[in-house]
């Protein structure tokens, strides 16, 4: 079974949710003990305290880490070695350990974790725990620190991660003590998978692995400052449920939290009863079957026209895990202005941060869907509830006459939607497909059609270029009986392409798909848009025409992965096919792409979202309102 | 802008005074005075943080405080409803001719003399800013030799204490 599957419901509109009792996603919102993992009792024990970090990791139920081992995390990597449940993943690089950790967490829902060493090892995870944070990704980073007695001093491979890291992580800790190691370690992985998921990072110093120290478990976890609230308040639940009662033009603004949440099923009920239309975040692409007629796309900077309308011209806002990104709203003044907002959100201060809530609800969306379904089913049942039917004219009138959609390019290559779109349709649903950030991303957001959650992984609220490939391997690690694609530009691939390395030396077949268009795509766009076609710096000299430097198709072969290249329009599937025939190797496929094609629609940066453009300085007609 | 005081309640461990302090600086915000020290319950300890802020940036640092994992508990503290009170060091000019004219004015404050020397006094003084900056303003002519001045400490008026319902579920 794969180690994912517990929470990847099918969740497929044609096949309607049994109505007795639907099979929720089973990952529990709140677990009886503080302490993750099965909670086996071990009476005390003398041990190292490296040794202890390995036994506290087993205990808390980890299978997968991903690292690095360098001079202040060695003693660690002794007992890792003799260790039989946990697996350990040599990474090229230290990022790479960390976006793998992400990937893993992304599609497993428990927590990822990597450990790499002081100093440097340190420094390069930062990119990825600053992603991790922006994205609300469940991860666990520890990190060797120099000797106690030696902190503070500039020492070899000495570096303050925890203050250099202190705001990018939901909390860390410096252990200098052994026998603290057990709980912190239980702390840190209570901390990064409850409430609103984050990364965690546990600096543990050199002296404290190496001393000896009594090991019992589980340790009690008691953290007084930290009591996240899950339960939405009752009063505000009903008021949302009589502001949807009233709305004519209600839109869901569903987030990434709905996916951390684990409240797919959850959501699909109450916007089935309401019947409005729902629009899912970057964040949340799948969480709501594309397939479902009353899904009216992605909204945002890069948002069909349908999804973008929809919440410019809604009056009801039932926002539920979503988080009001300045990618999502443009210019927030302007933003869905005759509407009311519904805020469910875990974490309070994303409440009225950046637009008033006027029915907030803090809590878990997994326990306040289900109430807010139920209160709205007996608000309905008492009274009238306006006809919507003319808000639905309007939304499929915009998505009949602006489908997203792209035109073949000019130079005679490839159309790089098409290439993502086969790749999305040759897999189907139960794929993973992980992305890079750019032109790329947006194209993978837009035109592979995501039926589940946990099946979209991208470097969102960062925008990490060089997130894919190390994802994606993670992801590979979590769910190993899936198919798994990253799909990267040219430029992200660049950026962290050596971990096809740890991908074929440790059997994790991934299967990359290069977008290359020989440049950074979407600087590039923003050079034709908005700098008059002055190219700057975005040439990259890997595509056709180009000296090709490097050759992707060689690099791969160098690693030891299977490379292939496609050039023609004609060559599309039976490349895919090739590449998903393949099972014992990484694949790499060289995707020869226009680079003249560009991301529609787009809202331009700085305007409002009103002024969406499907094409270059091409509008809607928008229907004069009667 | 409005002064707004704020008592936070927090663990007392390792780096909790850089994630308070840095969570201010990251919104821009201007700590006017920062006073920190233990309290009553073993293992806490309680930072007194006058901002100047607006409203609704106040509410927004507030709630990025709380989600800090080592902070137990924040309460903004009006002046109406709290004994609020700064402590002030300050070492005057004082030779045989002005000392008792120094004393005098100190009696008056209701601050002491701390430190005699043949041509200098050290005042100390607790109050309310306004109270210090009107002794300042009287030892002035005097000449000031050096000025030091703790945050401002903060309470709750009343019987209530800020930890008794944080605490009550730990």
């Amino acid at each position: 079974m794969s180690k994912g599957s517990p929470i990847s419901p099918a969740l497929l509109a044609a096949r309607p949710a049994p109505p007795a009792a639907p099979a929720r996603e089973t990952v529990p919102v709140v677990q009886a003990s503080a302490v993750r993992g099965p909670n086996a009792v071990v009476a005390p024990t003398r041990m190292l305290g490296s040794a202890a970090i390995v036994r506290s990791l087993e205990e808390l139920g980890v299978d997968d880490v991903f690292g690095l081992p360098g001079g202040a995390i060695l003693p660690t990597y002794d007992p890792l070695m003799a260790s039989t449940k946990l697996r350990h993943v040599l990474v090229r690089h230290e990022q790479g350990a960390g976006h793998a950790a992400q990937g893993y967490a992304m599609v497993t829902g428990r927590p990822g974790v990597c450990i790499v060493t002081s100093g440097p090892g340190a420094t390069n995870l930062v990119t990825a725990i600053a992603d991790a944070h922006m994205d609300s990704v469940p991860m666990v980073a520890i990190t060797g620190q120099v000797s106690s007695a030696f902190i503070g001093s500039d020492a070899f491979q000495e570096a303050d991660i925890v203050g250099i890291t202190m705001p990018i992580t939901k909390h860390s800790y410096l252990v200098t003590d052994a026998q603290d190691i057990p709980r912190v370690l239980a702390e840190a992985f209570h901390i990064a998978t409850t409430g609103r998921p984050g990364p965690v990072l546990v600096d543990i110093a050199k002296d404290a692995q190496q001393a000896t120290m009594t090991f019992s478990w589980p340790p009690r976890v008691d953290i007084p400052g930290y009591r996240p609230v899950l339960r939405g308040h009752a009063k505000q639940v009903r008021e949302a449920a009589r502001l949807i009662s009233g709305s004519q033009r209600p839109v869901f603004y569903v987030g990434g939290g709905v996916v951390k949440g684990h409240a797919s099923l959850e959501l699909k009920e109450l916007a089935e009863l309401v019947g409005a239309p729902v629009v899912t975040t970057l964040m949340a692409r799948g969480v709501f079957p594309d397939s479902h007629e009353q899904h009216v796309g992605m909204p945002g900077m890069h948002g069909s026209v349908s999804a973008v309308t929809a919440l410019q011209q809604a009056d009801l806002l039932i926002t539920l895990g979503a988080r009001f990104d300045d990618r999502v709203t443009g210019v927030l003044s302007s933003f869905a202005p005759n509407a009311k907002v519904i805020h469910a959100d875990i974490d309070p201060a994303e409440i009225s941060k950046n637009r008033a809530a006027d029915v907030p609800i803090v809590g878990s969306v997994k326990e306040i869907i289900p109430e807010l379904t139920a209160a709205v089913r007996e608000s309905f049942a008492t009274q009238e509830r306006p006809d919507i039917s003319a808000w639905w004219k309007t939304i499929n009138h915009l998505r009949d006459t602006y489908p997203v959609g792209f035109s073949q390019p000019e130079d005679g290559l490839s159309a790089p939607q098409q290439v993502i779109k086969r790749i999305g349709e040759l897999t189907g649903p139960e794929g993973v497909f992980v992305s890079g950030v750019g032109q790329h991303q947006m194209w993978a957001a837009q035109f592979i059609q995501y039926e589940r959650p946990h099946a979209w992984l991208n470097s969102g609220g960062l925008g990490t270029m060089g997130y894919s490939v190390p994802a994606a391997m993670g992801a590979k690690v979590g769910n190993p009986d899936r198919v798994v694609w990253a799909i990267d530009g040219d430029g992200c691939f660049q950026m962290t392409n050596q971990e096809l390395a740890t991908c074929v030396i440790n059997n994790i077949p991934i299967k990359v798909a290069v977008i290359n268009n020989s440049s950074l795509g979407m600087v590039r766009q923003w050079q034709t848009l908005f700098y008059e076609g002055r190219y700057s710096n975005t040439d990259l000299n890997t595509g056709h025409d180009t000296v090709r430097v490097p050759d992707f198709v060689k690099l791969a072969d160098a690693y030891g992965c299977v490379g292939l290249r496609c050039e023609r329009d004609e060559d599309i599937d039976a490349t895919i096919e090739q590449a998903l025939a393949i099972n014992d190797r990484p694949v790499v496929i060289d995707f020869v792409v226009s680079r003249d094609s560009m991301v529609w629609p787009m809202v331009p940066s700085g305007v409002s979202n009103d002024l969406i453009q499907i094409a270059r300085n091409m509008t809607p007609t928008w229907e004069q309102e009667d | 802008m409005a002064r707004h005081t704020l008592s936070v309640l927090v663990e007392d461990v390792p780096g909790v005074l850089t994630r308070v302090a840095s969570l201010f600086a990251r919104r821009a915000f201007n700590i006017n005075s920062l006073a920190v020290g233990p309290t009553e319950v073993a293992g806490m300890s309680r930072i007194t943080v006058v901002v100047e802020a607006e409203g609704d940036l106040l509410e927004q640092v507030t709630k990025q405080l709380n989600k800090l994992i080592n902070v137990i508990k924040i309460v903004e503290l009006t002046t109406e409803l709290s004994v609020q009170r700064d402590h002030i060091l300050i070492k005057v000019r004082a030779d045989a001719a002005t000392r008792l004219q120094v004393t005098q004015a100190a009696d008056l404050f209701r601050a002491s003399v701390v430190d005699v020397a043949t041509d200098s006094l050290i005042i100390e003084a607790t109050g309310t800013p306004e109270k210090l900056s009107a002794l300042l303003s009287v030892l002035e002519p005097f000449g000031i030799r050096e000025i030091v001045q703790s945050g401002t400490l903060a309470i709750g008026r009343g019987a209530k204490s800020m930890s008794d319902r944080a605490l009550r579920s730990a």
